[in-house]
């Protein structure tokens, strides 16, 4: 039996796109590029122990948990300690992109997918894929859209921590009970007031659910990015994987886990306190 | 109850088939062949939701829709708002064709004209109770200081005066169920749609709202549709009651036609617990009087003569105009007649008690226990009639038995 060119395809057709459209995504990368470098000089020009006493701060602000706040104060200075705060600042502002573009593209697809079966039927499988393909997979187109670099780490990242926006988005919109649908509907309101003043409130502690998960799956795609140039803290596991450095591995690895304890639990925070 | 005799809802032929869509025509003609309703579900899965249902409502008129679980109640009343889409038939409001509006005439028919009120609430419970009285009006893009003046008003009409700023989860059942109450009346809709809106009240506040029902009824001349389980919520509150079986209307008029002559043994099943008493009126058990006097023309010999030929002990007096002004007594007259007296005026008692025709029959047996003279019954103080205690229960029992075993 012949062999079914499948990869074949799949690499042709991507190849089209890559030389026909790679001018304007290379475009694209470099003003990105200066978006990231100059959002990251900014975020370096506090002196890190200002920087850490605000988010302490913050965090107490957001959750009132004076633990948590305490936890994000020494976590942050053992970070600081180890050397490893511009790798963090780095990583912190590729996640920050990241999430936001996963978020700003996810969230209306979830909606969309949850008020029209039609769509919801294209959008499911598609997340299937996105979800189940080995996230290596999406480094190897980046790189030719987009360069070696950050721009190609953030694509490939948003495309592997967009899924649970969207499906926890659109679980959310049908999980609210549809005979308040039905109210909504007796009184009158239109499409749009429906959605705002209803599903998406209603629908918002699984969306922030969502939220986090993207920010998580966003955190733990930066180490895989980091072998395509993304750098941070990502790529201080990455070189200490290369020179077998186990020591250097692991406080990297435990900044990483610092970092995600804090988002995770003020996110969390934020997403229960709107029951 | 008074009203211009305008008709506010017209529903025709209404039919609502419930399943797969290719199967609805197929169903459609069975029930048009008369088949039941498990028939119907077993050949085309196919679920009878309303068939062939023809009912109008007057302005200003309070109709109560009954009927077992399952009969069709909300699916007739979900259909008028459109909340569902019918299969067959048109319904009317205010002359327009419901059944044919685009979406947004749709919109703005429910927006001015119905109000809902849930069986199971249907409260929003991320908005506090005053935010969620007022959802009607901010969807009416009314402005926010007025909006929350009339949700607080109508939520003052329901007792709820003080839970403006609570969530609705903080609530017990029969306070949120005045939650949705509140949203619907703050509205001000023409036609209020009530789907079992008391059944989570307990006796006491349901028979409160019932009044309050009734009093903005008569007030404010809305047009109630309301469902209900309980018959006699429905005698209290309905001027027209329809009975619903398997999505058919078997019977539809006023309480005492249902009681007093059910059209089919369901209706008679559905009706046989009912307090007879409660529901006839005096203008129902009252018999007419056979003479009566009028002190122009007879003397106190004749009203005697009367009284003898029918057997009564007393006669009622008017005057020209008609009015009842007294009653004599058959003693009084024969003494009367025995002096010599010409004059009934002399003899006549001045202060009786009466009724109006609209007693209720249960209040007729205490006061009759009480007096020694035939109860009349005046209305504008002109004689409709007259109870005695032999014909009220003999009304009684008649029109009981009559629901038993039919
Ligand atoms: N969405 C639906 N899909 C399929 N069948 C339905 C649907 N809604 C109602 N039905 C069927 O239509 C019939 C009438 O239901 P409906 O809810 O109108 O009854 P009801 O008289 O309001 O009962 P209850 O007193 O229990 O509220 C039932 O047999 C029910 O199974
Ligand atoms: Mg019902």
């Amino acid at each position: 039996m012949p062999r079914i060119p499948l990869g074949e395809a799949i690499e042709a057709s991507i190849n089209f796109f890559v030389e026909n459209f790679s001018f304007l995504t290379i475009a694209f990368t470099r003003i990105m590029e200066g978006v990231i470098s100059f959002m990251e000089n900014t975020l370096m020009l506090l002196h890190p122990l200002l920087f850490i006493v605000i988010v302490a701060a913050l965090v107490f602000w957001l959750t009132r948990k004076r633990g948590l706040s305490l936890f994000s104060l020494a976590g942050l200075l053992l970070i600081w300690n180890m050397q490893l705060w511009d790798a963090t600042v780095s990583t912190i502002t590729l996640v920050l992109i990241a999430t936001l573009t996963a978020l700003v593209i996810g969230i209306p697809i979830g909606i969309v997918a949850a008020l029209s079966s039609r769509v919801n039927r294209v959008v499911q499988p598609v997340l299937d894929v996105m979800q189940t393909m080995p996230a290596f997979v999406y480094l190897i187109p980046a790189i030719p859209f987009f360069g070696l670099g950050k721009v190609a780490a953030i694509f490939a990242t948003v495309i592997f921590s967009m899924p649970p926006a969207i499906r926890l988005t659109c679980l959310g919109i049908q999980q609210v009970p549809k005979d308040l649908v039905e109210c909504a509907d007796a009184f009158g309101s239109s499409r749009w007031q429906k959605l705002f003043k209803l599903q998406l409130p209603m629908a918002t502690p699984t969306i922030m659910a969502g939220v986090n998960q993207t920010v998580m799956l966003a955190l733990s795609m930066v180490v895989i990015a980091a072998m395509i140039g993304a750098r941070g803290l990502g790529g201080e596991v990455w070189r200490a994987i290369q020179r077998l450095q186990m020591g250097s591995g692991f406080e990297a690895g435990i900044a990483i886990v610092i970092v995600a304890i804090i988002l995770d639990r003020v996110l969390q925070h934020l997403g229960s306190k709107k029951q | 109850m008074e009203s211009e005799n305008k008709i506010k809802i017209r529903v025709e032929n209404l039919t609502k088939i419930f399943g797969p869509k290719s199967r609805i025509p197929e169903a459609q003609q069975l029930l048009e062949k008369g088949e039941n309703k498990e028939n119907i579900l077993k050949k085309t899965k196919c679920g009878i939701g309303v068939s062939n249902a023809s009912f109008t409502v007057m302005e200003g008129e309070i109709i109560v829709i009954m009927g077992l679980s399952g009969s069709g109640k909300s699916t007739l009343v979900r259909c008028l708002n459109r909340l569902i889409d019918p299969t067959e038939g048109k319904i009317f409001i205010d002359d327009e064709d419901i059944t044919t509006l685009s979406p947004n005439e749709l919109r703005r028919v429910r927006l001015t004209k119905l109000g809902m009120v849930f069986q199971n609430f249907a409260l929003f419970p991320h908005r506090t109770v005053c935010q969620n009285a007022e959802y009607g009006l901010e969807i009416q893009g009314m402005a926010p200081e007025e909006r929350r003046q009339k949700a607080f008003t109508a939520l003052e009409q329901v007792g709820l005066k003080g839970w403006e700023n609570h969530y609705p989860h903080n609530l017990s059942g029969g306070m949120q169920q005045r939650v949705g109450l509140a949203r619907a009346l703050a509205m001000d809709p023409d036609i209020l749609l009530m789907d079992e809106a008391f059944s989570a009240l307990d006796p006491l506040i349901r028979s409160d709202m019932q009044d309050e029902l009734i009093g903005l009824q008569q007030q404010l001349q809305k047009t109630i549709v309301f469902i209900s389980h309980d018959l006699d919520e429905a005698l209290k509150l309905g001027d027209r009651i329809i009975l619903m079986k398997d999505g058919a209307i078997v019977q539809s008029g006023t309480a005492e036609e249902i009681l007093t002559n059910p059209a089919t043994e369901y209706v008679a099943r559905f009706v046989e617990n009912v307090d007879i008493s409660k529901v006839l009126t005096a203008e129902s058990v009252m018999i007419k009087p056979k003479a009566m006097a009028s002190p122009e023309v007879h003397g106190p010999k004749s009203a005697l003569r009367f009284m003898q030929k029918e057997g009564f002990s007393q006669i009622f007096v008017h005057d020209k105009k008609k009015q009842v002004i007294g009653l004599v007594s058959a003693d009084a007259a024969s003494e009367a007649a025995q002096r010599g007296e010409k004059d009934l005026f002399s003899i006549m008692q001045k202060d009786f008690i009466h009724v109006t025709p609209d007693t209720p029959a249960a209040d007729l047996i205490p006061i009759l226990a009480d007096i020694p003279y035939p109860l009349p019954v005046l209305e504008n103080g002109k004689m409709k009639g007259i109870i005695i205690r032999g014909s009220l229960l003999a009304a009684l029992s008649e029109r009981g038995r009559s629901s038993d075993n039919a």
